[in-house]
This record gives C-alpha cells, structure tokens and sequence, in this order.
C-alpha cells in the first residue's frame, strides 16, 4: 500500500489504476478464478474422448462416479454431464464476452459521436436511445430472438441490440464535457477534422469509464443468453448452454441435483466473480464512486 | 410543474406507440406463423382460418385493423385458445401476476432499505456484513437457479410449502414472492447504503447534529429524506426487473400468469397475445417510469428544472 501513497513519477494513471485494481484481493481472487474456469471450459473438453452430443447408451442417468469415464455422470440420453456443461461454458462464455464487447464498441461509438456533434444529431440520436430505452428490456430480446430464427448467431443480435443503450448514454455524456475543453479546442484550431479528433482525442478519452462499465455488462449478457435458453427461446438442444442445462436440471430435480447444481453452480461462480471483478475495476478507476 | 408532466406523458405516449409498431413488425417478419406447427390440413382450410383471423390481408391492413381494435380496447381473439380473446387471458393471469409483482415490491422495498440502513450506521458490523452477503448472492444467482433449489429445500425435502401452481391459495405464492423480491432486496440495500453514507457527510447533516437534535430525528428528518431519493428513483427500473423475473419466476413455479403467456404466446406465434401483453407490459413500465419521475419532481425540484 505504501507505494500507491507515493507513487514514483514515471507511473502513468492507467498504470496506477491497475496497480490500484491488483491491490484489491477479492477482485484478484476473482480474476483467478475466471481464468480458470475460462481454461476448464475450452480445454476441458478435449481431454475426453467423447463429446457432449456423443450418447453412451451403457452410462443412461449415471451417477457421479469418478472411477467410470463420466466423471460426473450421464443425463438420460447418456450424455457426459461435464463435457456438456464445460461446452455449454464455451457458448455462454463466448457469447457474454463478444456480445459485452460489441455492445460496448457500438455504444462507444455512437455516444462518441451524438456527445461531439451535440445540436440537432445529438437530440435526434438521443432521441431514438430515449425511445429504446423506455422499451421493456426482457420483451425486446425474446421478440428479437424470434424475429433471427434462434440459435448462437440470432441469440447474440438480439441481446447487443438491447445492451448498447447505457454505455451509449454514459460516453454521450462524457464525450459532451470533453468537446468543450480546451485541448479539442486546440486539435480544431490546429487543422484536425471532426473524424480526426473523434477517433484520436474524444474515445480514448471515455475509455476509463467505459472498461468500468463493460465489466458490468459481461455478466449481463451473460444472465440474459442463460435467461433465454431457459425459458426455451435461446439456444436449443442438442446444442448445449448453462441455461437450457439447467432448464434441464430443473425437470430432473426432484430425483437428481446434480443436473442442475454443476451447470447453476459454475454460472454462479462466474457471475460472482465478474460482479467482484466489476466493483474492483470500478474502485480503481473511478474512486470518488465509492 | 404541469410542463414537466406534459413532457413526461408525451415522451411516454410516443415510446409506447414505437414499442407497439416495433414489436408488430417483429412478430410478422419473424419466421413462423401461428398455424405452421399445426397438424397438417388442407390449403383450403388454412386459408379459412387465415381469413378469419384476416391474416390474409395485407400487413399494413393488418397493422391499421390492430390499431383501431387497441383504441376502442379490443384486442382481438388468440389465435391459439380457441374461444379465449386475449382479454379473458390477461384478465385470467392478471391477478397472479399483480399479486406477486406487488408483494415482491413491497417485500423488497421494506428489507432493502432496512438492510441499508442498518448497514450504513454500523459500517463493517454484523448486519452490514449479512446484507452484503445477501447482496452478492442476491445479485449473482441468477433466479432460475435459486427458484429449483429453494423448491427441493422447502418443499419437497422440508415439506413447508407447496412446490408450485396455485392450488394452495396464498402459501403456494409465499415462495415465488420471496424468490423474486430477492436480487431486488440486494440492490436496493446496496443502493440505500451507499446513498446513506454520501447524506451523512453533508454539510445540512452536521449543521443539524450541531443544533442539537436528537440522533433519531436527524435520521428521519434529515438523512432519510435525502438518502431515500435514488431508491425513488430505482422504482421505474424495479418495475422492468419485477417483469422480467416474474416471466422466470412464473415458469419455475408454475403459475399461471401472464408472463407464462407471454412466454407460450411468442413460441407459438400466437401475434395477438403477444401484442396485448407487449401492450401491457410496455404500458406499465412506462408509466412507473414516468410515475417515478413525476414523484422525484414533487420531492426533489433539481429534477424538475434538468430533466
């Protein structure tokens, strides 16, 4: 901690934020943990010989057996429990963070934009967030999810469709005091066009509060595809995603817990750690929050 | 004040009429019609059922047929309940929605603001460590998760309370309520702590200690008043959470309410349900946004002036 008091001057803020971000141990644990479920769910797979679509019609319903090859056991098609919840991992994974990613980008971008502007393209652009926003959030997805047929691909439009609105407003409001200040001021004055100073002085410019925000909306989406999947609306079987495991879980419940406690647990877990890491990133880089 | 309200109904009005265009569009666009899982029957009787539900006609006919039935309150008949209009079947899922919805709320407001409170005035002590804990967990399992395993806990191990449905009157709605209010309960004490502590450092708040008031008074009159301002604000936003978790809650419990209609309506491709619960759920959020601007006007005259 004594270092973070005195900083030495060649620390940049970027580089005493994350300074700031590895002292705070629950979000480091955090950050640990991810990891490793993250590596668990991409490489986990291929240490089996089957894969979780592969039925095992000697293992029907089995239970959890560590000497037998499905480590946790079979559903009643005799699927391997594990590998399907490590490649359902992979689907609610991958689409948490592309989408999180890509609903930030289009956010960035448009609220770059509308805030810089300002005038009549900022009220008109913000006009149509407004009216977006004012949308019953849960509707507009599972609408969306009808309207691109279902699947990974239509599953993932529909949720950056909803999601990009806050970082949108959040930037528009930031990039809105930066246009004033005098350093764009002296970018304009110094010959640089509107795309210029946009690309090379206003985003760089939101990105702190954009990477505290993102790191809010990861586990966002990532509850919103599970949501989906679960009410039946997401992904399908036989592909396999946390939310219709632990749909599946659920109509199994009454005999057998552990359909629902392996792939509910791991989604917890890493919903605990992005809510953690998410609060460390927010104390780190924008203090005055707290 | 009255041209704060007009702007707020106006805004309202036109989001609404864009969520009800929007989601119009959506539905017919989206593959699928709401008699292509049918069992196969001849073209002819199709195009009989397609007439009687004018699906025939041109969409933009469609849309102004719609329209026109909305304004004299007509939704239209469901095109999957023979002989139910969607009326009777928001009318039939209604009261178990608002009933659950309603509890949820006030459950949540009641324990979160309590749980904040008591944390705020003892920081690091054993409340304020139990609310956080109930926070995260509130927060991070998602209700589809927690709704299972509290129905393996209490009723079919512990034998408490009924597993689902509504045969069992009030004590099968007991678990459905708690099991919603409870990521409500963990953001709205989060949200009450942290605006608490921000109101005890201010100035208005010493300026009152220093006059001598009683610690109790200073907290009702002065720290409660400014504190509670960003829960007001979060009634809007709880509105939108409770809907969205009593679609989940009412599948996990099977409770026949509208949520689950919704639900069953949009994977059946049954368009006039869909539209007339969209309707109703827009409507509501809508105006608890609004509701909830107009009160933090009335409370707080920075809003008015900005907003």
């Amino acid at each position: 901690m004594a270092d973070i008091a005195t900083p030495p001057r060649h620390l940049s803020t970027f580089q005493l934020q994350l300074r700031r971000f590895a002292g705070n141990h629950l979000a480091m644990a955090s950050v640990v943990v991810l990891a490793l479920i993250v590596a668990l769910c991409f490489l986990g797979p291929h240490a089996f010989p089957f894969t979780g679509e592969d039925a095992d019609f000697d293992y029907i319903s089995a239970p959890i057996d560590f000497t037998s090859p499905h480590l946790f056991g079979t559903d009643d098609f005799g699927r391997d429990l594990l590998v399907r919840v490590m490649e359902g991992g992979q689907v609610s994974l991958t689409i948490g963070f592309l989408g999180a990613l890509t609903a930030g980008v289009i956010g960035v971008v448009y609220g770059a934009v509308a805030g810089y502007l300002g005038g009549r393209a900022d009220r008109l652009m913000m006009a149509g967030v407004e009216v977006l926003y004012g949308f019953p959030y849960v509707i507009l997805v599972i609408l969306l999810g009808l309207l691109f047929g279902g699947g990974t691909v239509a599953l993932f439009a529909a949720i950056v469709f909803t999601l990009w609105l806050t970082p949108a407003v959040i930037v528009r409001a930031q990039a809105q005091s930066l246009a004033r200040r005098e350093f764009v001021e002296a970018a304009r004055a110094g010959g640089m066009t509107r795309a210029q100073i946009l690309l090379e002085h206003i985003v760089p410019n939101c990105i702190s509060v954009v990477i505290v925000y993102g790191s809010l909306l990861v586990p966002e989406v990532i509850l919103s595809e599970s949501f989906l999947s679960f009410l039946g609306i997401g992904i399908k079987e036989p592909q396999a995603s946390w939310g219709n495991l632990i749909q599946a879980g659920t109509s199994a419940m009454d005999t057998d817990l552990r359909l629902l406690l392996l792939p509910g647990g791991l989604l917890a877990a890493v919903l605990f750690c992005l809510n953690f890491i998410a609060d460390g990133l927010r104390d780190a880089f924008d203090p005055n929050e707290r | 004040m009255l041209r704060f309200v007009a702007r707020r109904l106006w805004g309202g009005g036109l989001t609404l009429a864009a969520l009800v265009t929007l989601t119009f569009f959506i539905m017919r666009l989206a593959p699928g019609g709401p008699f292509s899982r049918n069992r196969k029957v001849s073209p002819e009787v199709l195009e009989n059922i397609k007439r009687a539900f004018h699906l025939d006609e041109p969409i933009w006919q469609q849309y102004a047929r719609w329209v026109w039935g909305l304004l004299h309150l007509d939704l239209g008949p469901s095109t999957r309940f023979r002989d139910y209009s969607v009326g009777d079947l928001i009318a039939s899922g209604l009261p178990y929605s608002l009933t659950i919805g309603f509890w949820a709320i006030v459950v949540a407001g009641l324990v979160g603001v309590a749980l904040g409170i008591a944390g705020a005035l003892r920081r690091n002590g054993a409340t304020d460590y139990a609310a956080g804990i109930v926070g995260v967990i509130g927060i991070a399992i998602p209700i589809f998760v927690l709704g299972p395993l509290a129905q393996v806990l209490f009723a079919l191990k512990l034998n408490w309370l009924p597993v689902g449905g509504i045969a069992a009157g009030w004590r099968s709605l007991i678990l459905p309520i708690l099991i919603l209010a409870l990521p409500n309960i963990a953001y709205i004490s989060r949200l009450t702590r942290s605006s608490m502590i921000e109101v005890m450092r201010e100035n208005y708040v010493r300026t009152a200690r220093a006059k001598g008031i009683g610690p109790r008074r200073v907290l009702t009159g002065h720290i409660l008043t400014g504190a509670l301002l960003p829960v007001i604000a979060y009634l809007g936003p709880a509105t939108a959470a409770i809907i969205t978790g009593s679609i989940l809650i009412e599948t996990v419990f099977a409770v026949p309410g509208v949520g689950r209609h919704f639900v069953d309506a949009a994977l059946n491709r049954d368009y006039p349900l869909v539209m007339g619960i969209t309707i109703l759920y827009g409507g509501l959020v809508i105006l608890f946004n609004i509701a909830t601007d107009l009160l933090r006007g009335w409370i707080d005259p920075r809003v008015r002036s900005h907003g």
